[in-house]
Order: C-alpha cells, then structure tokens, then sequence
C-alpha cells in the first residue's frame, strides 16, 4: 500500500535521479540537452485591447525538431502567454498557472485579471530562482483594460505598452522601437506585430516557420494560428521514391483487433 | 560522451490513412560494444497504443514499468483504454516531475483513437511534447532519420506503402550510425489489425 501511494505521485518535483546523474556527470558524461524554443515572441498594447505574437520553431541544440509548434499559450479566456525558453518549463507553467486561474473563477465567479496570473507565474519563477527557464510575455484584456507584461526567468517583471522576449527579442525590438506609436487600430497592430516577428524569423537562427497572433480585446478574443507562412517548403519532389528492392521480412506476426463493441443502453432498462 | 549515445537507438512513427507505424532498430550496445541484437525498444500500452523509448536503456524500462502500472490503475478504475493523448499527457507528467534530475529517455508515443485517427507524439527528456501531423524520430540516429523522412514522407499512405517507407528510411538513417542497428522491429497498427514484422539489415 505505501509502495503505491510512493508511485503516484501527488505533484511537485522529485529529485530521486539527482545523485545518480550527478554521479555520472562527474564521470564526465555529458548531461542531455533539452528542447528549446530558440524563439521570436512579442506583444502590443493597440487601441482596444492587446496583441500576441510569436513564431513557430523549436530547436534541440541546432536541430530544428518541430516546425510549427504552439507558442502563444492559453491562460484564461481573456488571457494568453508567449513563452521562451526551455519548451517543457513554458508548458508546464502556463499550465499549472492556467488550471490555477480556472479554480478561482469557480470560486469567485469572476473573469480573470492579468495580474493575478502574473503574481502566480513570478511567484513560481522567483521560488525556483531561475531554474525553471521560462521567458514570458502575457497579454489580457481584463475589467481594468488590457494588460501587457514581460516575465523573466528569474521572477522579476516588466509592464510595457510593447515588449518582446526570446532570442530574436532585439531583432524584433528594433522594429518596434522604430514604429510604434500610442493608439494603433487593430489592422496596424497586426500588420506591426507581424513585421517583428518576421525580423525575428529572418534575423534570428533561433527563430522560424510560421507567425501566430493572437488578438484579445474586451470580452473577445481571436487565436490566429499560422496567421503568415512567409517560408513555404520549396523542395518537394513531384515524382515518389521508389525503391528497387523491398525489404527483407525476417518474421511477420498479425494480431487482428477485436471489433469494438457499441453498447447501446436501453431507455428503462433499469429503475431509476 | 552524451548519456543517449551509452546504449544507441533509432526510433521512427509515422502516420497514414486511418493507420501510423512505429519502427526501432534492434540494437543494444555499451558504447561501441554491441551487447544484444533482438533488443526490444517499443513496447504495447493496450491494443492499439505504442511507446518507444529511446535513450538510457536502464531508464527507458523503469520508465515504461512506471507508466504501465499507471496505465492499469487506470484501467482499473475507468474501465476503459487511456487515449493516446491522455497517455502523452501522463508520460510527459513522469518526465516533467523529473525536471532536476530526469530519466534519460525520449519517448516516442503512437496510437489510433477510437474514431481511428492517428496520433503520434515524441517528448525531450524533461516532457516537452511535440505533436506532429507527419512523423517523429528520436534516438542517436535522430539527425539522419529528420533527413529521410522529411525527404521520403507523403501524406495518406496505405498501410502496406507505409511500412515501406518506414523501413526504408529507418535504414537509411540506421546505415549512417554506428551505435543503431542490427536490423529493424516494425509495428503497422490499421483499425482491424496489428502487424508485426522483423526486419533483416546490416549488421556491422
């Protein structure tokens, strides 16, 4: 019985491993590299609400291992993230903090505000000081308008009317920094938010494959995914592979699937 | 030396019509050293659910003892199979846990839903999970199987072509690395049946 409750786990981090992989690090083997998101991600405040942004790739070492993955994370129905950083730290964070948010608004029957999934997320951070490596950008539109912030590794934060965060946060910066201004209409946002994230895409070896946006403004919101594809594949072969010989079967074994069974429960079967 | 090149792997799953297939070699070396040949790196959840691990071999079977007892308490209580993606979730969940002092494995997961739509999914060490449409790899042969299937893949194979194409590019990408080999184990899961086959490939 206490092997069991032992297995399963009731959260948190457990460090069991630790002694024996620092015992083989000291042995001079070298320790995994983990997937990142080598990442473009940025945020704008425009007239009515905020904008996300964020580019597509994520990399392990310089192996690019997914060219369209996800990084504009759901928060709350009026809240979204980008994250950077190491991939399953982001995840698991926004996560956590998103099923955070979710508990209090049962308990409280109101929307979300932005601040309270920022005090979650940088208490969380600063308590692991900087280990759990994610980088933030969180945008919401709440009852005290929209909200726009910036989240280190470390715990501490920004508050900015634009931000961007990741490796191609300065090539995105610059474009930023040189064109935008108080009280952008919807369609310039988009169009600014973008162009930055493209410069990170084409300045940035992190960075790559598709833009996502995400618009949220007040009581609305609009999940762009792939909103431009500005580096389409252009090295598809027309013609199939074929090869000359077929591979060599050593041993074939077939197990045929039982078909599944449809239950259909009779109307008054039983007594209710 | 990086710990996932101790025991050398090479894991492929890629997706077809109403079908995916799940491919490793047969290797299992120390280093250099090749110590087995008919070594068994993907694993059945339940009749139509796959994981691969590859990595260190010693994690990658206490990992898959961990979610095999996870998986039938599971059953146990619901009464039921775990979808493929709740079983993404749980191993991503194990690995994560680990964050400070993970398992040296990268999973590799593939299984048909119950409307018989493919889902396959690979992890990093740590849980990250990436969902992909086409085909995951992972392993020390990893580099040169992105390669090959990158280059070989179409969209809605049958399952007869994908098994095809899966050996091959598994052995194409095996043949350009020395810690993976000695043949291939492949898994063609359609919604009636399973086929197994071992395959015959270098063995040097």
């Amino acid at each position: 019985m206490s092997q069991a409750a032992i297995d399963v786990p009731k959260g948190g981090f457990s460090f069991d491993l630790c002694r024996r992989n620092d015992m083989l690090a000291k042995k001079g083997v070298q320790q995994p590299s983990y997937r990142k998101t080598g990442t473009t991600i940025v945020g704008l405040i425009f007239q009515d609400g905020v904008i996300l942004g964020a580019d597509t790739r994520a990399t392990e070492g310089p192996i690019v291992c997914d060219k369209n993955c996800e990084k504009i994370h759901y928060m709350a129905p009026n809240i979204y993230c980008c994250g950077a950083g190491t991939a399953a730290d982001t995840e698991a964070v926004t996560d956590m903090v998103s099923s955070q948010l979710q508990l209090h608004r049962y308990h409280t029957g109101r929307e979300s505000r932005v601040v309270t999934a920022l005090t979650l997320l940088k208490k969380h951070l600063f308590s692991y000081q900087g280990h759990v490596s994610a980088a933030l950008v969180l945008g919401g539109v709440d009852v005290t308008g929209p909200h726009l912030h910036t989240i280190y590794p470390h715990g501490s934060t920004d508050t900015l009317p634009f931000a961007t965060m990741g490796s191609g946060s300065l090539a995105a910066m610059a474009i930023f920094e040189s064109k935008y201004k108080e009280g952008l209409t919807r369609d310039e946002g988009i169009k600014l938010v973008t162009e930055a994230i493209c410069s990170g895409i084409f300045n940035d070896l992190g960075s790559g494959s598709n833009v996502d946006v995400c618009v949220i403004t007040k009581g609305h919101k609009e999940y762009l995914r792939n909103h431009l594809s500005p580096t389409p594949r252009t090295y598809v072969s027309a013609k199939d592979y074929t090869f000359s010989k077929k591979t060599e079967v050593l041993l074939t074994k077939i197990i045929p699937l039982t078909e599944k069974v449809e239950v259909i429960e009779a109307g008054d079967a039983m007594e209710e | 030396m990086s710990i996932f090149e101790y025991n050398g792997s090479a894991l492929i799953a890629m997706v077809g019509k109403n079908c995916f297939a799940i491919a490793s070699d047969r290797r299992l070396g120390v280093q250099l050293q090749t110590v087995a040949t008919d070594f068994k790196r993907i694993n059945q959840v339940h009749d139509r659910l796959f994981i691969g691990i590859s990595g260190l071999a010693t994690d990658a079977q206490t990992l898959y003892q961990r979610l095999m007892f996870r998986h039938k308490l599971y059953q146990l209580r619901e009464e039921r199979d775990m979808k493929p993606e709740t079983f993404a979730s749980l191993v991503s969940a194990i690995l994560y846990e680990k964050r400070f002092g993970p398992y040296f494995c990268q999973p590799v997961i593939a299984g048909l839903s119950d409307e018989d739509r493919p889902f396959i999914c690979t992890m990093d060490s740590i849980g990250a999970k990436e969902l992909a449409k086409d085909f995951v790899v992972a392993g020390t042969a990893s580099e040169s199987l992105y390669g090959a299937c990158e280059a070989m893949f179409k969209p809605d194979m049958e399952a007869e072509e994908l098994f095809e194409i899966v050996s091959q590019a598994l052995f194409s990408s095996v043949d350009r690395d020395c810690l993976s080999g000695w043949g291939g184990h492949v898994f063609v899961v359609t919604p009636t049946e399973v086929k197994e086959r071992i395959l015959k490939g270098r063995m040097d």
